[in-house]
């Protein structure tokens, strides 16, 4: 019954309706999971520098490795949820590895090999889990509230970032720096989220069809027009997407504020989607959800902008934080809706895993080829550089959507 | 027993839930409870004493170690100490964020400056004579999942008038004869010399470093030789100790540079350091290690490398001798 999203044209749909319980459980769900993996995050920098005593900036350059390598398994896990037309048990193993790594942490010891292990196992969960998740939130959604549904979602995963962090501070000062506290309430948040996974979120498992899935109709995806378009221009557009550790570290610099603003500076962008990404979701349905995500863009080309205002103070501050936050608003859990608008429900998992792979990996290689441009010229270069070719893949993108 | 699970999900779900919590908050409980003590009265540190970060417990005490063996622990909390003259520094956990901070202090840690840390406290340095408080923090935790990403602040305080200077990555940088201006510039592990003027420094940019030596009125620095980390003057001033490695897949040693021959000396049982090393004494070098895999030391050796490092003091860092 929900294949497509095809509206008649001139009339405005209904999106008034409140959303499936399912979308808040998985809301839930990711915000419970968040909450753990950022306080392991936010601890891990003091875990390895001062309680293990190790070298921190070798991890760092696993992690990317592990980031990159589990953007293929999210393609697995969404394989797989369709092949077996399954999502949640998909899902529940990618949380289940997710969770059990935080109590193996403190058990590596300074083993590198160890630590660099458990945290490529957290990352595989990670990847696994992503595509099925988003393939329960679209299959239990109506077509037309696909953005608010997303909006929902990635505002309560965010909540959950932002509060981990503030745990992790909480335990530090109240606790001290010992791994125990830490790794053990990181995981009591994950194991609640698996409880809320298993008890509340319900697989609608009568509306997935029960048509086993080849290997060649997911490949098949990308012989659909609109879907390799989406997939293309998703890329293209993630290639001038730097990470947000270099917006805030040229922000600061080029805007001149106090560097001891700096640990802020990712709290104001997540604030903005946190406010942002529902109201931002149902207005993409209303509008159309590739408009949005096209917008999205243009106000990343705002942020980089505010990058060449030196000495903008916090002026430039706010309006660089509030665009990019914005940004994330009108791209990332849209996207996810507006390929669920017309990816097959068979193949939705599938679909949704193979343009936000391409995304990934498209931003990873920014970052490096940002990183290298950064070395090799003066800082206003760099940006100009980048927001030139963000205009330029900007308007090859709207070409490419026209020509539709 | 599975229809009665099936049955009763919620129920089930809901005590799941309530087991966790009060298993978590148990431990949690259980942990704060067994918090080491501080000593009472504890005798003010003498010349000879060594003094450390304890990480015994995770309480992140500053901890004297008297020449007889004697411990006291002092109710100050830091990621990094460090001592010198009539000066103490310590960067510690500042708020939400997690955010630090580097506390300037006197001697009996009254707090005389406090200046908010861009990232994770990482280096922290006093001069002789206490007047130059240096310090170094990574920036943003996360930008190290970021290819390309390191990046690191130092700045440094000047007690005399007063001064901060937030980051040094502004002063004119020559290396190799050629003036060095990519925006990927960054310092790391400043160590002041008895001038209070002079100093030496890791300059890095596009994955390589530099042991640079500055001048912090000119805002100028030099380089000086390729592949130094973290130097540490020795109290004469004619010694650097920095750690080192051939390339970046190899361990670091700590090595010891001669500045009037120029010869280096790389210190044996020193493979794995990631530390700026404190000179005890004229002829002894300390730094924390990981020690085998399960426990991390403060290790001592000597400065001329006649024999390997030994550990000193176990579950310790930021190791500093008062004089």
């Amino acid at each position: 019954m929900y294949v497509a999203s095809t509206r008649s044209p001139g009339r405005t749909p209904r999106v008034s309706g409140r959303l499936p319980g399912t979308v808040f459980a998985l809301g839930t769900v990711s915000l419970l999971t968040d909450i753990s993996a950022e306080m392991v995050t936010a601890f891990l920098p003091v875990y390895l520098i001062y309680t293990l005593q190790m070298s921190y900036v070798q991890f760092g350059l696993l992690d990317g490795l592990y980031t990159g390598a589990t953007a293929i398994l999210r393609l697995v896990g969404g394989y797989v949820s369709d092949r077996t037309s399954r999502p949640k048990r998909v899902a529940l193993v990618g949380y289940g590895l997710s969770a059990v790594t935080k109590l193996v942490f403190p058990l590596a010891g300074t083993s590198g090999a160890g630590i660099g292990g458990v945290l490529a196992v957290d990352r595989a969960g990670k990847g696994i889990r992503t595509a099925p998740r988003d393939a329960l939130i679209s299959l239990a959604t109506p077509p037309d509230q696909l953005g608010a549904a997303f909006g929902v979602h990635r505002a309560m995963d965010t909540v959950g970032a932002l509060l981990g962090p503030l745990l992790t501070f909480l335990i530090l000062y109240q606790l001290g720096s010992a791994a125990g506290p830490v790794f053990v309430v990181s995981f009591v948040f994950a194991a609640i989220g698996i409880v809320v996974l298993l008890t509340f979120v319900r697989e609608r498992g009568g509306r997935v069809q029960r048509k086993r899935v080849s290997p060649k109709a997911g490949l098949g995806l990308l012989r659909d027009a609109k879907f390799r378009r989406a997939t293309i221009a998703a890329a293209l557009l993630g290639l001038v997407t730097i990470s947000d550790a270099f917006v805030f570290v040229v922000l600061q610099k080029v805007s001149d504020i106090p560097v001891g603003f700096l640990p802020l500076l990712p709290l104001g962008t997540a604030a903005v989607f946190l406010l942002a990404a529902a109201p931002i979701g149902r207005m993409a349905d209303r509008l159309g959800r590739w408009k949005v995500f096209f917008a999205g863009h243009v106000l990343l080309l705002v942020t980089y902008a505010m990058l060449l205002v030196p000495g903008g103070g916090f002026t430039a501050m706010a309006v660089a934080l509030a665009a990019h936050g914005l940004f994330y608003a009108c791209t990332d859990g849209v996207l996810s809706a507006y390929a669920s608008g017309f990816v097959p429900a068979g193949l939705r998992a599938t679909g949704l895993a193979t343009i936000q792979t391409g995304q990934a990996l498209t931003r990873m290689v920014s970052s490096v080829v940002f990183g290298v441009m950064l070395a090799a010229m003066a800082m206003s270069t760099a940006v100009v550089a980048l927001a030139a070719v963000l205009v330029v893949a900007l308007v090859v993108v709207a070409f490419l959507v026209r020509s539709a | 027993m599975k229809t009665w699970v099936s049955g009763h999900r919620v129920l089930v779900g809901v005590a799941a839930i309530v087991l966790l919590v009060l298993g978590g908050g148990g431990y949690v409980a259980w942990t704060a409870v067994k918090q080491p003590a501080v000593t009472e009265n504890a005798p003010t540190p003498v010349a000879g004493d060594v003094m450390y970060i304890d990480l015994d417990g995770g309480q992140d005490r500053v901890t004297t170690r008297a020449a007889d063996g004697q411990r006291t622990v002092s109710a100050l909390r830091c990621q990094r100490f460090y001592r010198s003259g009539k000066t103490s520094v310590c960067l510690r956990l500042a708020g939400p964020g997690p955010a630090y901070e580097a506390a300037v202090m006197t001697n009996d840690n009254t707090v005389v400056k406090t200046v908010p840390l861009p990232g994770i406290p990482s280096r922290a340095r006093v001069s002789a004579s206490g007047d130059i408080v240096s310090w170094t923090s990574f920036v943003t935790g996360d930008s190290y999942a970021v290819p390309g990403g390191f990046s690191t602040r130092t700045g440094f305080f000047d007690l005399r008038s007063g001064e901060v200077t937030e980051s040094i990555e502004h002063f004119d940088a020559t290396v190799n004869n050629r003036p060095m201006k990519a925006a990927d510039v960054n310092y790391w592990g400043i160590t002041v010399a008895s001038d209070d003027r002079t100093f030496y420094a890791t300059l890095a940019s596009g994955g390589l470093n530099w042991l640079v030596k500055g001048d912090l009125k000119a805002r100028t620095v030099r380089g000086v030789r390729q592949n130094a980390e973290c130097p540490s003057l020795s109290p004469d001033g004619t010694k650097v100790a920095y750690k080192k490695r051939p390339t970046p897949l190899d361990k670091w040693s700590l090595v010891v540079l001669d500045l009037g021959t120029n010869r280096e000396t790389t210190l044996p049982g020193t493979a794995g350091i990631d530390d700026q090393a404190a000179w005890i004494d004229q002829h002894t070098l300390a730094f924390g290690m990981a020690k085998q895999e399960q426990r991390t030391a403060v290790y001592f050796v000597p400065a001329d490398g006649s024999t390997a490092a030994r550990p000193e003091i176990d579950n310790a860092a930021s190791p500093v001798s008062v004089k």
